[in-house]
């Protein structure tokens, strides 16, 4: 089926309030014949195929004295794989007009594949090289690691750096997600051949592997790749397990004093699961809050009423271990202290008073309307392809989704508002010369 | 996060205009036709997904601006979204919103463009708002005040609050001797401070009019199909009096100018070097695509000269690399950019810049680089095709800038008949001192 008629159908459920009697279908579940699964979107209308890869077990599992390992080893394998050494790997992508990346997050550990079909072969098989056989020959190893330490040294004077290290670093003080992913000085000075080897052999494993191609492939031919590609990596992962941690600072304000005119800020406090119950009620009220761009009561109130931004917003991140809710604003020094007032005014009108019927059903139009637009671009499909079996939503999860969101009631978004969501419990990092707010000379480990 | 109001100082990269590397000629393949009082329509079909991009640039940017009323252009942008005579200040955007729809809208040298992104069947809706508001927009004094801040707010995020930024800023101002192309498209701060609703207001009945503006809709949906909307909605606003835009011409540079930053926000030292370059303009300068190809040679990737030579072989730099867009009536520039080693200072990473522009000058480059880097940029106008907006961004900056659908189609074209004299040409009219600018970011002397 192609593309274009799954996402009429998946259009026509939204304007039909109902799943399309095909539901499932869109979807190709492909198992290659030595049992690797990867979900397929099948569309030929432009001769172009992406794959995603998400590995579980990401940054914040790095050895504390060797923080910055699944960064540098991202940036990495593609400098150098099997018979290729980096130039010629680089060479072979540009000529051939392939994009192969990787990156880490917090949870993760991801890689993105982009060729013209024509090139599918050779670009399979550099993905193949990168996964399995990265070279981190002396010459790649030094030149990537100076790279990421010019980036520390100048994220050390970055505002809106500045302001997350402080953020995290307080909400976490003895736990992984309070250290640097790209790592410190030192740290990333110690990280040897051994370190990157050992993180690819622990991490890169078929277990914790989840995987989405979207473009001009059939099932048929993909089955095969699947296994040239993936069949390679061992079966299982290192296993690992992090402690559940709720974020700490709650009600206070941190500042750093840095000498630029206008005021960077971070805010958050504990927020929902993905697998909650309420999550969907926690993603509509989270959106008129400060999720919806322009329609939020945060973008109404510090920015359309008052001038006080040029950008305001929160989101739902609900991390494995500790699930959050955060935003972010920068206003001019002379006038932060007004924002942050009106962010507090409205985190508790929300909790206390939750949402007007006019309000819900605009959020619910909104995001059940435009839920057709994430699917244009075959990147952006292959990326929800991917997170939707990584927070296990079902492969049907693309036709109900607008139903979960119109399912929510008034008194859901108030019940998960006033759960959630405590002005006393929000946690402030300020960067900049903010009137009226101290610096509070907090160290930040790692940050000069 | 969508944020309203984009300002684009550096163009759309101009690879993404093109078509595919063996095709014939079509990339896009835009339909055109144009209505009684002037606009012209472009219908991009692309039937992947059931919506639409609509968009309406208007061939009016910060390089209109009348003297000492630098970020008008940018401000009116704003204050486009604060209602009209029909249309409450905040319903244009609430009923994009709960259409499902998103909006955006971006101020450039030259044009200036607003866009919603909407299923196919809601794009009557944004026709009538964008159409209302080309003609009766009314600018609220009590709305314009608080979106002034906002408009400052946006100045300190990009720029005041970024060495770099200011950097850039700076040299832009320094490389243009007397062309307004050397004021920033948001303005200079002083100035945003004072200007006024009125300011904006006349800056929107000069420029704004339907034979001023493009339609470009691109995605689900036929020329037969969007014919009678855009008659309906755009055809009946009746077309005005332009005047001729302002004739301004840059003269020949003899110095070439260093500007040098320090700032205590500065924690490791950076070089760029900027050179006056030809643009697009409204008439076709083949000189552009061997610039592109020239770009792509010296700093477009891994394997470019300057990352190959001043990163892997000579250690000197951590990052290198060049930047060309054409886009642009008037001029543009041909920007390097470099990050040094730890242990190496500025004046040595220059002086690997300059032996590096010395050995392209005196040896020229290779057929097979040459050939290279036009596989990789003409490879870029088939991924162009697979996304709805960019296709009809890349349509409608063209044709802002005088230029035409077959020229954007015959991108790849043009691209794959530059031969390695060109590039030396283009190089040797390009890479010189006196017309260059080199910026240098230091941390402050404590």
């Amino acid at each position: 089926m192609t593309l274009r008629v799954l996402l009429s159908l998946a259009f026509l459920a939204v304007i039909a309030f109902m799943a399309p009697a095909e539901a499932g279908t869109r979807i190709d579940r492909v198992r290659s014949p030595g049992g690797v699964e990867a979900w397929l979107v099948e569309d030929h209308s432009v001769p172009v195929i992406a794959l995603r890869v998400i590995f579980r077990g990401g940054a914040a599992l790095d050895p504390v004295e060797k923080l910055g390992l699944a960064n540098m080893t991202a940036s990495l394998l593609d400098e150098g794989a099997g018979p290729l050494d980096a130039q010629a790997f680089q060479r072979r992508m540009e000529d051939l007009s392939i994009s192969l990346s990787f990156e880490d997050a917090l949870d993760t550990f991801g890689g993105s594949l982009k060729t013209l079909s024509v090139n599918k072969d050779a670009a399979f098989d550099l993905f193949r090289l990168a996964m399995t056989e990265p070279r981190f020959d002396a010459e790649a190893v030094e030149r990537i690691r100076s790279g990421i330490l010019a980036r520390i040294k100048r994220s050390a004077a970055d505002p809106d750096y500045l302001a997350g290290r402080l953020w995290w670093s307080r909400a976490f003080p003895e736990h992984p997600y309070g250290r640097p992913t790209t790592g410190t000085i030192e740290t990333v000075s110690r990280i040897d051949q051994a370190d990157l080897k050992g993180f690819v052999a622990r991490r890169l494993a078929r277990d914790t592997m989840y995987i989405g191609v979207v473009g001009d492939i059939t099932p048929a031919e993909l089955a095969p790749v699947l296994d040239r590609v993936f069949g390679a990596l061992p079966a299982q992962a290192a296993p690992y397990a992090l402690p559940a941690v709720a974020p700490r600072a709650g009600g206070t304000i941190a500042v750093i004093d840095r000498p630029v005119p206008q005021s960077v800020v971070l805010f958050g406090e504990s927020g929902i699961k993905r697998a909650d119950p309420d999550f969907y009620a926690a993603f509509v009220m989270n959106h008129i809050l400060g999720g919806g761009s322009f329609s939020s009561r945060l973008y109404q109130e510090v920015r359309e009423k008052k001038g006080l931004a040029y950008s305001i917003g929160t989101y739902l991140y609900p991390l494995d271990w500790s699930p959050l809710i955060l935003g972010s604003v920068a206003t001019q020094n002379a006038r932060v202290g007004e924002s942050i007032a009106l962010i507090r005014q409205e985190w508790s009108r929300m909790a206390s008073g939750g949402v007007t019927d006019e309000e819900l059903s605009e959020a619910k139009d909104y995001l059940t309307g435009s839920y057709v637009l994430q699917f244009d671009n075959t990147d952006k499909i292959a990326r929800l392809l991917v997170s939707i079996q990584l927070d296990d939503l079902g492969i049907d999860y693309i036709d109900k989704r607008n139903s979960y969101l119109q399912a929510v009631t008034r008194a859901d978004v108030a019940r998960v508002a006033k759960r959630l969501l405590d002005a006393k419990s929000l946690s402030f990092s300020v960067v900049g010369q903010p009137a009226g707010l101290p610096s509070t000379a907090v160290k930040i480990p790692g940050v000069e | 996060m969508i944020r309203r109001v984009r300002i684009v100082l550096t163009f759309l990269a101009l690879a993404l205009v093109g078509a595919a590397p063996n095709a014939s000629a079509s990339v896009f393949n835009p339909k055109t036709f144009t209505l009684t009082n002037g606009m012209q329509v472009v219908v991009i079909e692309n039937h992947r997904i059931p919506a639409v991009t609509h968009m309406v640039w208007y061939k009016a940017g910060a390089a209109d601006e009348p003297w000492g009323q630098s970020g008008v252009a940018h401000y009116l942008e704003h204050l486009m979204f604060k209602g009209t005579r029909d249309t409450p200040p905040g319903e244009f955007s609430r009923l994009v919103a709960i259409n499902g729809g998103r909006e955006n809208a971006f101020t450039t040298q030259d044009y200036t463009a607003y866009y919603q992104t909407v299923a196919r069947d809601r794009l009557e809706l944004v026709m009538r708002l964008e159409a209302d508001r080309m003609a009766n927009l009314v600018i609220d004094p009590e709305q314009a005040k608080p979106e002034l801040q906002v408009v400052l707010e946006e100045r300190r995020s990009r720029v005041d609050n970024d060495p770099s930024a200011q950097l850039d800023e700076q040299m832009r101002a320094v490389l243009f001797l007397h062309h307004p192309y050397g004021i920033p498209v948001i303005g200079w701060e002083p100035e945003i401070k004072r200007l006024t609703a009125a300011e904006a207001t006349q800056f929107y009945k000069t420029h704004y009019a339907p034979n001023n503006a493009i339609l470009v809709v691109a995605g689900d949906i036929t020329v037969d199909e969007l014919r009678p909307l855009a008659e309906k909605y755009y055809g009946a606003i009746p077309r005005r009096v332009l005047a001729p835009r302002l004739s301004v011409l840059e003269p020949t540079p003899i110095a070439p100018r260093r500007v040098a930053l320090e700032s205590e926000q500065v924690r490791r030292p950076s070089l760029s070097r900027t050179y006056l370059a030809p643009s697009h303009g409204a008439t076709l300068r083949p000189e552009v695509y061997a610039l592109e190809v020239l770009s792509e040679v010296m700093g477009g990737g891994a394997t470019s000269r300057l990352y190959r030579s001043l990163v892997v072989e000579q250690k000197l730099a951590v990052g290198a690399g060049a930047y060309y867009s054409a886009n642009g009536i008037d001029w543009t520039r041909f920007v390097f950019s470099l990050s040094p080693q730890e242990s190496v200072d500025l004046v040595k990473l220059e002086a690997g810049l300059d032996a590096e522009i010395d050995k392209l000058l005196k040896d020229g480059v290779t057929a097979e680089e040459v050939e290279r880097a036009k596989g990789r940029l003409q490879s870029q106008a088939i991924y162009a095709r697979d996304s709805l907006e960019t296709g009809a961004r890349a349509i409608g900056a063209a044709l802002s800038l005088g230029r035409t659908t077959e020229d954007v189609e015959a991108w790849p074209e043009r691209i794959g008949a530059v031969t390695p004299a060109q590039v030396m040409a283009a190089a040797k009219l390009v890479l010189r001192p006196e017309r260059s600018v080199t910026g240098t970011l230091l941390p402050a002397k404590r």
